[in-house]
This record gives C-alpha cells, sequence and structure tokens, in this order.
C-alpha cells in the first residue's frame, strides 16, 4: 500500500511539474513564433501566423497545456520548433549519451570516492587524510564547467591526446561494433572525468564522514575484539552500514548530477539532453524542453522513489513507521 | 633520447594509442580518397534543410549541396546554366522562359520537371520570410514538361538572382505537394534534392553527412566523395578542432586572435568569402523615440563613433568600414556619401542645436542601448559606444538580453532608444535592402522590418522604382540617390562592414570562389590526401 500510495504521489508529482513547467517557459519574455520567423531572416505577420498556427500557438494558454498534457500521456511529446522533429525522437536519440554520461561519473564517484573516504577514515589524522580532505575541498570548489574549461585546455592543446567534443570522430562516420563503441569511450573520458570529479570529492567526504562514526560503534569494536582482520571488519561490518547514507544521497543527487550534465554536456559538445535543453531555451522551443524536463523530473522523481523504496527494504526499522 | 625526442616520441605514442583505440581513421581514410572528404566545422545550427522556406546560412549552406537551382551565378555575378540550360527575358520584361536540362534527376531516380520549378517557385513566393524575392511573380506556367515560365506582375531585375543557389532550391513536388504545410514538413529534416551532394545523416546538434551524388547533372561533378558539416558550441573550440585536423575548414573566423593565429600555421590560407551576403552592422536608432526623432541627434551620435577606431582598433581590421545601407561588394554600392568621420565638435554642436543642451552634471540625455546578443562584435561596440558617447553628454543605459528572443521582442515592438544589429544585404537590394527602408515595411512584432521606423517618401519612390527598373544604369543611379538620403537622414549609424573569414588548410583545394561562397554547390573542391 506504502507503495501505490507513494506512486500515485509521484504521479501528482509528475502533473504539478509539468504545469510548473508549462507556465515557467510560457512567461519567459519572447515567442516562439516571433523566433522561428527571426531564424528564418524576418517575414512578415502572415509568416509569424502561419506558423502559430502550424504549432498549435494560436489557442489560448489553458487550452495548449490541456492539449499537450492529453498528447503527452499518450507518449507524443509534439514537434520540436527548433529541430522540426517529434520531440519524442529527439529525446529518445539524446537520451543513450546522457545516461552514459552521468553512470558512468555516478558510479565512478561512488566506488573511487568510497574507497578514499575509507581510507581517509582508517587513520584520520594522518597525512592521507589530509591529501583525501584537500583534494575532496578543491573538487567542491572548482565549478563544474571550469574543471571542464581547464581540461579542454589541457588535453586539447597542451598536450592533444584526447577529444574534447562530440561523442564521436565523425570523419569515422559509418563505423559500428567495436570501433564505434571505443571511440564513444574514448570521447567519454573527459566529460565523465569533468563530472566525477565534483561527485568523488561530495562521496569521498560523505564516506569519510560516515566510516568515522560506524567505526567508533560498539559492534566494530566488537568485531576487532574478536580477532577479525581489520578489512573484514572495515569492508564488511563497517561500510556496509557507513553506505546507507551514501546510497540515499546518491538517489536525491540523481538531479544535481543531471543538472551538472548540462553544464559538461555544453563545454564538452556532448550530444545528450542537456545540450537539447540548452538549444530549446535560446530558442524558446516549448514542446523540446517540456519533454527534457519532463524526461528528467521523471527520472529524479524515479530515483527519489527506488532510493525510498530501497531504504526501507535496507534498513527494517522504516518498514513499520508511517 | 633527448626532450625533443622524447616529446615526440610520446606525442607519437599517444597519437597512435588514439588511433588505435578509435580503430579506424587510417583505412576509412584509404577508402574516401578519390575526390576526398571535406570537414566543415560551424556553430550555425540549422533548424532544418529546406532553404525554400528558411533563410540563412545554418539552412542554406548544406540546401546548396542537396537541392540545385535554375541557375548559378560566377564570381563576377553573372547568372550560369544550371538547371536551367539557357533562359530567355521577354521584351516587356514581364516573363522569364526557362529552358531546363533533361537529364537532371532527383535523388531518389525522379526527373526534375518544369512542375517541380513551378511548385518551388511558388512555394518560396508564399512561404519564403524574403518576400520581395518572388513578389511579383503572378504565375509561373509549364508549357512542356521542360519549359518554365515566370510571369510578372511588373520587371523585375532581381529575379535571375533570386533564382541562383541556395535562394531558389528546387524542391520535389512529389514529396512537398502532398498538402502538408511546407515550413513544416517532414521531410525538411530529411530532403530529396538534385544537387550535387544527398544526405545521408542529420544529427542536430552534432553533425550532418553529405555524399556525393553519382548521378548529378553536371559532368565530373562534384569532386568530393563527402562533406560533413561539424556542429561547435563556439569559434575557439572549433579552432581547437581545426588545430588538431578534425576539421578542414573552419567557417566562423571573426576575432582577430583566431585568425593570427589560423595565419601563423603556413598550410593554412584564410579567406574573406561570400560578398553576396553583404552584412552590414549598424547601430540603429528608433525615430519615434522623442530623444532620437530629430536627425541631428542621430547625425551628432554618428560623428561621435570612432568607426576606424572601432573597425581598425578594437577589431583588429577583421571587418571593412560601412558606410551606406548597400555592402560595398554590390554593383549598387555607392561610395560618395557623408562619412561621419569621427568629430566630437560637430557632434556637440549639432545637440546644441537640436536643443539638448547639457545640464549642470553636464549630460545632455540618457539613452538606452540594446545590442544583438549573439553578435560578439555587439559586446565590443556597446561597451565603447558608452564611453565615446559619454564625451559628449550623452549617458547610455546598456541593457543586455539574456538570448535572441528577449532582444528581438524589445526591438519589433519598438521598445527601444538604439541597438547594435546585424542586417544582412543578400544579393540585391530588393531582397534584402529594401525591407529596412521602406515605410510600408514597418510592421510592429516583425524583426528585420523596419523597425526604425524610418519613413521618407523619396526613398520609398526611389526603392519601388529600382525595384522594377531594368536598365542597370537608372537602377544604379535610384539606388546612389536612395543611399544618400538615407545616410543623411541618418536612421542608422553604418559601422562595418562583416567579413565572413574561413581558415582553410591547405588540405583543401579550389575552395569555392562564387559570390555565395559556402552557400554555393561545392562541386570544384577537392581535398587531397
Amino acid at each position: 500500500m506504502t507503495i501505490v500510495r507513494r506512486l500515485l504521489v509521484a504521479l501528482g508529482l509528475m502533473v504539478a511539474v509539468l504545469a510548473i513547467n508549462f507556465t515557467l517557459i510560457h512567461a519567459a519574455p519572447g515567442d516562439p513564433a516571433s523566433v522561428i520567423a527571426g531564424e528564418m531572416g524576418g517575414g512578415d505577420q502572415a509568416v509569424i501566423d502561419s506558423i502559430k498556427k502550424a504549432y498549435g500557438l494560436d489557442k489560448p494558454l489553458p487550452e495548449q497545456f490541456i492539449a499537450y498534457l492529453s498528447k503527452s500521456v499518450r507518449g507524443d511529446l509534439g514537434m520540436s520548433y527548433t529541430y522540426n522533429k517529434p520531440v519524442s525522437s529527439l529525446i529518445a536519440e539524446r537520451i543513450g549519451p546522457t545516461i552514459l554520461l552521468v553512470m558512468t561519473a555516478l558510479l565512478t564517484a561512488i566506488i573511487v570516492g568510497t574507497l578514499l573516504g575509507v581510507l581517509a577514515s582508517l587513520k584520520p589524522k594522518s597525512l592521507r587524510s589530509a591529501v583525501v580532505t584537500v583534494f575532496s575541498l578543491a573538487g567542491l570548489a572548482m565549478p563544474v564547467f571550469w574543471t571542464g574549461i581547464l581540461l579542454v585546455i589541457l588535453f586539447g592543446k597542451v598536450w592533444p591526446v584526447m577529444p574534447i567534443a562530440g561523442m564521436y570522430d565523425v570523419r569515422n562516420y559509418g563505423a559500428t561494433g567495436w570501433a564505434a563503441a571505443l571511440d564513444a569511450l574514448h570521447h567519454l573520458v573527459l566529460p565523465a572525468l569533468t563530472l566525477t570529479l565534483v561527485y568523488l570529492a561530495q562521496y569521498s567526504r560523505l564516506a569519510r564522514a560516515s566510516m568515522l562514526e560506524v567505526l567508533g560503534s560498539d559492534y566494530v569494536r566488537t568485531a576487532r575484539a574478536k580477532g577479525l582482520h581489520e578489512a573484514v571488519v572495515v569492508f564488511k561490518h563497517a561500510l556496509r552500514n557507513a553506505l546507507m547514507p551514501l546510497v540515499t544521497v546518491a538517489g536525491l543527487q540523481f538531479g544535481n548530477l543531471i543538472s551538472g550534465a548540462v553544464l559538461v554536456e555544453t563545454v564538452f559538445s556532448w550530444p545528450g539532453l542537456g545540450t537539447l535543453a540548452l538549444d530549446a531555451i535560446l530558442g524558446r522551443d516549448y514542446p523540446t524542453l517540456l519533454g527534457v524536463l519532463t524526461f528528467s523530473s521523471l527520472f529524479v522523481i524515479a530515483a527519489n522513489l527506488l532510493t525510498d523504496v530501497s531504504y526501507r527494504w535496507i534498513d527494517p526499522r522504516l518498514r513499520t513507521t508511517r | 633520447m633527448d626532450k625533443m625526442n622524447k616529446r615526440k616520441f610520446l606525442e607519437l605514442a599517444a597519437m597512435g594509442s588514439a588511433t588505435s583505440i578509435m580503430g579506424i581513421p587510417l583505412h576509412v581514410a584509404a577508402q574516401a580518397a578519390k575526390g576526398g572528404v571535406l570537414v566543415i566545422g560551424s556553430t550555425q545550427k540549422p533548424r532544418h534543410l529546406n532553404s525554400a522556406v528558411q533563410s540563412g546560412i545554418a539552412t542554406m549552406m548544406p540546401a546548396a549541396q542537396l537541392f540545385a537551382s535554375p541557375i548559378r551565378m560566377d564570381a563576377n555575378w553573372k547568372p550560369q546554366p544550371y538547371l536551367a540550360e539557357r533562359w530567355d527575358l521577354s521584351a516587356d520584361n514581364r516573363s522569364v522562359t526557362l529552358h531546363l536540362r533533361k537529364d537532371a534527376v532527383f535523388h531518389d531516380g525522379k526527373p526534375v520537371t518544369a512542375e517541380d520549378i513551378k511548385f518551388s517557385i511558388e512555394t518560396i513566393r508564399d512561404n519564403h520570410p524574403f518576400k520581395t524575392m518572388y513578389g511579383p511573380v503572378n504565375a509561373v506556367t509549364v508549357p512542356d514538361p521542360y519549359t518554365a515560365v515566370v510571369r510578372l506582375s511588373e520587371p523585375h531585375p532581381a529575379l535571375l538572382l533570386a533564382m541562383s543557389t541556395s535562394l531558389t532550391p528546387i524542391i520535389p513536388k512529389h514529396i512537398y505537394g502532398d498538402g502538408t504545410d511546407v515550413k513544416i514538413h517532414p521531410r525538411n529534416v530529411n530532403p530529396v534534392g538534385s544537387g550535387p551532394f544527398k544526405l545521408v545523416d542529420f544529427k542536430p546538434g552534432e553533425f550532418l553527412i553529405l555524399e556525393r551524388f553519382d548521378k548529378f547533372f553536371m559532368k565530373d561533378a562534384p569532386k568530393l566523395e563527402r562533406i560533413i558539416v561539424r556542429e561547435f558550441k563556439d569559434s575557439s573550440s572549433m579552432m581547437l578542432a581545426f588545430e588538431r585536423g578534425e576539421i578542414d575548414i573552419h567557417a566562423e573566423l571573426t576575432d582577430v586572435n583566431l585568425i593570427n593565429r589560423a595565419k601563423k600555421n603556413p598550410n593554412v590560407t584564410v579567406a574573406s568569402m561570400a560578398p553576396a551576403i553583404g552584412p552590414i552592422i549598424w547601430l540603429a536608432f528608433n525615430t519615434k523615440s522623442p530623444k532620437l526623432s530629430d536627425k541631428r541627434v542621430r547625425q551628432a551620435i554618428n560623428y561621435a563613433l570612432d568607426k576606424k577606431y572601432i573597425s581598425e582598433t578594437l577589431l583588429g581590421k577583421v571587418h571593412g568600414r560601412a558606410t551606406g545601407p548597400i555592402a560595398s561588394g554590390s554593383p549598387f554600392y555607392e561610395p560618395q556619401v557623408e562619412k561621419y568621420d569621427f568629430n566630437l565638435q560637430k557632434a556637440a554642436k549639432l545637440l546644441d542645436d537640436a536643443g539638448f543642451k547639457p545640464g549642470a552634471n553636464g549630460t545632455r540625455m540618457t539613452i538606452d542601448l540594446d545590442y544583438l546578443p549573439a553578435l560578439s562584435e555587439g559586446i565590443v561596440i556597446q561597451e565603447y559606444a558608452k564611453a565615446a558617447l559619454a564625451k559628449i553628454g550623452i549617458e547610455v543605459n546598456v541593457r543586455s538580453s539574456p538570448d535572441f528572443p528577449s532582444w528581438a521582442r524589445r526591438v519589433s515592438s519598438l521598445q527601444f532608444d538604439m541597438t547594435v544589429d546585424s542586417v544582412w544585404n543578400w544579393g540585391d537590394p530588393v531582397i534584402g535592402v529594401h525591407r529596412t527602408w521602406l515605410s510600408s515595411n514597418i510592421k510592429p512584432g516583425i524583426i528585420w522590418s523596419n523597425t526604425q521606423s524610418y519613413s521618407n517618401p523619396k526613398v520609398d519612390e526611389l526603392l519601388l522604382a529600382a525595384g522594377k527598373e531594368p536598365v542597370v544604369a537608372k537602377r544604379k543611379a535610384m539606388y546612389s540617390q536612395m543611399q544618400k538620403i538615407v545616410v543623411d537622414e541618418c536612421p542608422v549609424a553604418f559601422l562595418l562592414e562583416f567579413n565572413f573569414n574561413m581558415a582553410f588548410n591547405g588540405k583543401v583545394q579550389n575552395r569555392p570562389a562564387g559570390i555565395w561562397g559556402l552557400i554555393d554547390g561545392i562541386n570544384d573542391t577537392s581535398v587531397k590526401g
């Protein structure tokens, strides 16, 4: 029942998100018909009127919203004003690269960040811990776009061994299989590294703090008293419990990760949802922007739902509370 | 191993590993050899690829490869056969008969006929933003499958230029004539034309792949096997890619530092392209603004701006100096106009005469200044203008717009005093110049119309007469007079003639030399090695 109730809440949340996004987007100055006419090279009122009619912009706003809502529940997210293609196909093209980027960064940040945090927590006053702390603070202090630009300069100009834009080498268009996969992975290195660095810092800080707390617990002392190997104590007994807040934060941070991906995708011309969203904002491409926002909202809500459910599953104490 | 050798070794090792990771470049390059693969870098984002209903280089450049037009213009502005083998102008200048070649086919194998010409011209007339291109076209008749007669309500000397690449792409009636609004036709992103290249793939925001059309009607053309247009987020990242050999042409070099960087490489050629486009950067005045309705105020501002300083010192001589509404590359350009050379005394006197005396704090008035956000030169000009106009007691309030729509709304709804803008000539004054000065084109809400609200019956009369005058000398005289009046009345301070500088790497042979540059069929260019 709890899960059903949460799903219903999530559904209501989605409609609310759609309504808010729709209203905010339409409140921005400049209407899409003028933008399209401007991009066409000017045009007269007849051109603008025909553009409005073609995209349904001549109807009152509430009517547009209801039409959008009824179409979107059927999977029709409308036509992109900017790209003249169905939004659903644009999103389908772009979602893969974004998931690849975000998941690579998230998993790398969680795994490496946790290990660094664990290492730092074992000897909290050591040089090793201080290095991890400084590294974490530096990672947190550097804006993601700045880190990206530095990496572009480093690997694009100073030591030009990494691709700095796009997802594929266009000269190799038509390559398939391993060749294409390796090409994409090669292009993934810098954007994923950029996004990882920021979140790596957060996870290492969190893991360090969480481990320090767990390592001082009675059951850890008991495990050590039983004569267990330190590695078993740390990774089996302590880390498993310290992971709980990390998993929760990972779910909660999914939204932040997507917003970070917008910046990283822009810096590296990564063809994901982030660059699509940016183009849509600049071009007042309402259907595309709404589609992207709906999708990212869906991801965030799903991630939070999943975290919530898994948290209850992991911690038996929460199952009985309402 | 000395330091240099070590570095070289590391570079080679890294390149080798990168090549092996990517796995393919060497054999792919070998397969594509013949005329080669040309990679063009661009920051322009095409909405779609059908230039029959869309202006702008982003669409027109690929469209010129996908679609053939009735005629082409050579480097001397002379019309040359393309889909039309020849054409006849009637004695009364009210019709043009196009005689089409019979061997032209679309990429789907269907023949190009006069019906396609009729359909395309009527589609453009009814949908293209440049209404004046085919405004006088009453009808297009088709006496036989390979003859089309364009009938005009009045003589239209701009017609032949309008029929050139890529203002008039011939689109297939059997695809676009299905009743769907052509502006939003689904095939606009996957078009079929009869041009030298056919579409292989179009990934908006990423790249566009075009491949040689083997049945193209011109013998031994095109030379290239493939054209790839790769999108970049900005000119600087595009320069990095150009230096790394990832692209062969950097198509948007407007920053002097980038130009100098490109020129340092002896294997790189930097050239100014496409004189017909004729973009002019200007400071437009809202002549209905109470502060700017007196032409002496506008003239004063013009005199207070040092155009030479802007062009040479601030922008490093990248762009030329504009002197009037028609760009200097046009046959109708009139150089004998008031140049508004920098003169602060004259500017101050004009303001005094107009009744704007300095107040106690030395300020005569405060004026808002907007600028087109996508125009990097606009940022430089607004910064300069604020300081320059302060010297004659005009306080400038700079208003930044976050994006194009915000700026366009302000300017088109006439909620501005002055704005830095860039408006393009598009070959013939009828196409790109008339729209700015005709009083009939004062259309609030429409950007790049007569947003200055400039109105002069004499200018209207001259433009309308020149637009239908078939005798070139008489046309020139009318445009000359128009330019002198407009420059004198100063609804706009003409600042710069924008140069389309492009960098070509040494592998590119026979770069396009016509008046449209890359927005013409790239038929003779090849890439070495």
